[in-house]
């Protein structure tokens, strides 16, 4: 996915940067309000992050000014936990709002939520053998079948698809899960590849473990 | 609250019953003192006309005075009232008719002149009118005086009964100047308590100036009542670019450490490591949820003193909260199960909203993955009430009412991040709404929290 960040804070959006693209997504970052127009005149977004607080303006009155011609969902970054900040942020049409210091799983789930909302207007598909693995609605289709996944199946399957055929450690599959909040420990990870295995069953994708290293998909 | 002073509407009322009281109190006596004044000169216009009856009736023949008492003179007396009447004419003081010991008024000098004199006679107090005349008996002309005297208990009674008359006119007339005045007071009142109703009937966050045309005298309030909101909404509005900013200031670099975190913690391997990330993460997150709460109490506090009463519908807020928390809810691949009746409160749509997002986030927090949290919106009876129960870890087992205390936590939840201000500020939301919170373990065995929020429906 492409993904315009709007952010003054060049250590913060810096991390953005990487962040998302860890998960393969692109993103253009612009510094302010200006740079953002530019972007948007230039290039199409799946989606936007709006920082509220810029320097050459409100973020929510540029989105204001903006909404009428600007089909791109938004999700405003704001410091402020206070609710009639967020409030303020729906009202002028942002799609959702998330609070700084963000939980990227949380972040991702977001905007998974907002895409989801606005139909899928972003193309976001992966090809698994005869199947398409669409991770914003969580559904697999093959041969006229749907199946569904859980969210924490999703996520791993889009580790997985996002690097293929590389092998992937429990570690580095439970840094990617889990918010960190939870005490979740690598047995989990063996939960979720079991259930995933037996949904990809059907569809001729098969999980490998790798003894002592990981796991790789094989399509 | 203000312990009102005197009100201006019953001061301008007493006041003005008073002037009517006393104008009652004033015309009453000048018509009493007016009507027996007039009664008694009409006896004495009567008692004069009756002498001169008389007198005229006096003729002289072979020396004597002689006298044929007229009825008429008599009768004129009995049209004033049923009061005896005594007369006595005398020649030269010797008594030639009438009553003798009728004596002790003043012998009139001139002739044709009337006195009147009131004196006491057998008991009871007359009015008597006396006249002379000279009647020639003989050579000379002798002196004849006629008196007429009349008791005076018709005049008492029909002064009195005038006297009756005027009191009673007066006490209406008091008590319509008491109304009169009593409405005088409320419309000229009128301006003020409309001002009055135009500035309550606004929300609490509605500082624009008052447009209403007022009195002149009411103008300089008007004004200074304009400038104070003028001034209180500008102190407002830096207070929340100071918390807006100081929040940014905080929150921004608080995000660049855990995004570069989180990035560490994917590009590292060592174990030790990795944990040390963790530990800077929670630590993060530990310290952003804080500050949000705090500011939310420092808002509840601050909307709670002056709260908007409008009418909102509770199941619609709680699914906006449920819609917005959806996300959050799914990286756990927990699902929330909503059931809701329109259930109309009347209140700040903000601070339930605070409530609500604070219960669910707990809700949230506290459950293991891949459970349900059921929502429930009702009315029961003249109460509307949000039931938030998951399938957590409970509520342990110590009290559950300190739990809503600040920063209270339950003795069972030492691994989770929490500021123990989530229940506060859900509580102290619905104190201020005259609702209440309660709580309880879902079962015996103490998994899964029950949250009840209970609101007066509108």
């Amino acid at each position: 996915m492409r993904f315009l960040l709007v952010e003054d804070n060049l250590e913060l959006a810096d991390s953005v940067v990487k962040r998302l693209g860890m998960d393969g997504h692109a993103v253009d970052h612009a510094e302010n309000l200006a740079m953002a127009e530019d972007c948007l005149a230039t290039a199409e977004y799946d989606l936007i992050l709006l920082d509220v607080m810029l320097p050459d303006g409100d973020g929510r009155a540029f989105l204001a000014s903006k909404r009428a011609d600007l089909e791109t969902p938004v999700i405003v970054l704001t410091a402020r936990s206070q609710i009639s900040d967020r409030v303020g942020a729906l009202d002028q049409g942002a799609d959702d709002y998330i609070t700084k210091p963000f939980d990227f799983t949380e972040l991702e789930a977001r905007c998974r939520a907002v895409l989801r909302r606005r139909n899928g207007s972003a193309r976001n598909e992966f090809k698994l053998g005869e199947a398409v693995f669409d991770p914003n609605s969580g559904t697999i289709q093959h041969a006229n079948e749907s199946i569904d996944l859980r969210n924490r199946e999703i996520r791993l399957l889009e580790v997985f698809v996002r690097n293929p055929g590389q092998i992937l450690s429990k570690s580095q599959l439970l840094d990617r899960l889990f918010s960190y909040d939870a005490e979740v420990t690598e047995n989990a990870i063996e939960v979720y590849v079991g259930r995933l295995r037996k949904k990809l069953d059907s569809v001729g994708v098969r999980i490998e473990t790798v003894r002592g290293l990981g796991y790789r998909l094989c399509i | 609250m203000i312990r009102p002073a005197a009100s201006i509407g019953r001061r301008l009322t007493l006041l003005l019953a008073a002037i009517a009281a006393l104008l009652s109190l004033l015309s009453w006596g000048m018509v009493s003192s007016f009507s027996g004044q007039a009664a008694a000169r009409t006896q004495d216009n009567v008692l004069a006309a009756s002498v001169a009856t008389i007198a005229e009736t006096l003729r002289s023949e072979q020396g004597t005075v002689r006298l044929e008492l007229p009825y008429s003179a008599f009768a004129m007396l009995g049209a004033i009232s049923q009061d005896r009447v005594f007369y006595r004419v005398s020649v030269n003081g010797e008594t030639l008719t009438g009553y003798d010991d009728l004596r002790g008024g003043r012998i009139p000098e001139v002739p044709g002149e009337v006195l009147f004199d009131t004196l006491a006679y057998r008991g009871e107090t007359v009015r008597m009118a006396s006249i002379s005349r000279a009647v020639s008996a003989g050579r000379e002309a002798v002196p004849v005086t006629v008196s007429v005297a009349q008791t005076g208990n018709g005049i008492a009674q029909v002064t009195s009964g005038l006297s009756r008359t005027a009191a009673m006119l007066s006490v209406a007339f008091f008590i319509l100047a008491v109304a009169l005045s009593a409405i005088a007071a409320r419309a000229s009142l009128r301006p003020l308590n409309e001002i009055a109703q135009a500035v309550s009937r606004r929300g609490p966050s509605d500082l624009r100036p008052i447009r209403r045309t007022a009195p002149r005298e009411l103008a300089p309030l008007m004004s200074a009542l304009n400038r104070l909101m003028d001034r209180l909404g500008q102190s407002i509005r830096r207070s929340e670019d100071f918390i807006t900013e100081a929040a940014h200031r905080v929150r921004t670099p608080l995000a660049t450490v855990r995004a570069q975190a989180e990035i560490a913690l994917h590009t590292v391997t060592g174990d030790e490591e990795k944990k040390s990330l963790r530990r800077v993460i929670r630590a993060v997150d530990e310290s952003s949820r804080s500050t949000g709460q705090l500011l939310d109490h420092a808002t509840v506090a601050f909307r709670a003193e002056d709260l908007d009463r409008r009418k909102v519908d509770l199941s619609e807020i709680t699914r906006s909260v449920v819609e917005s928390l959806s996300p959050t809810a799914e990286m756990k691949d927990i699902t929330f199960d909503l059931s809701s009746k329109p259930s109309p409160v009347r209140g700040d749509a903000i601070l339930l909203q605070t409530a609500l997002r604070n219960v669910l986030d707990n809700a949230v927090k506290y459950s293991p993955p891949e459970t349900s949290v059921r929502i429930d919106v009702r009315c029961e009876g003249k109460l509307a009430e949000v039931e938030i129960c998951d399938q957590g870890t409970g509520l342990g087992a110590g009290p559950v009412e300190h739990l809503t205390e600040r920063f209270r936590r339950g003795d069972n939840v030492a691994g989770v991040v929490g500021s123990g201000l989530g229940l506060t500020i859900a509580d102290e939301v619905m104190r201020a709404h005259g609702g209440s919170l309660r709580l309880r373990n879902l079962d015996e065995e103490g998994t899964g929290t029950c949250v009840l929020l209970v609101l007066p429906l509108a």
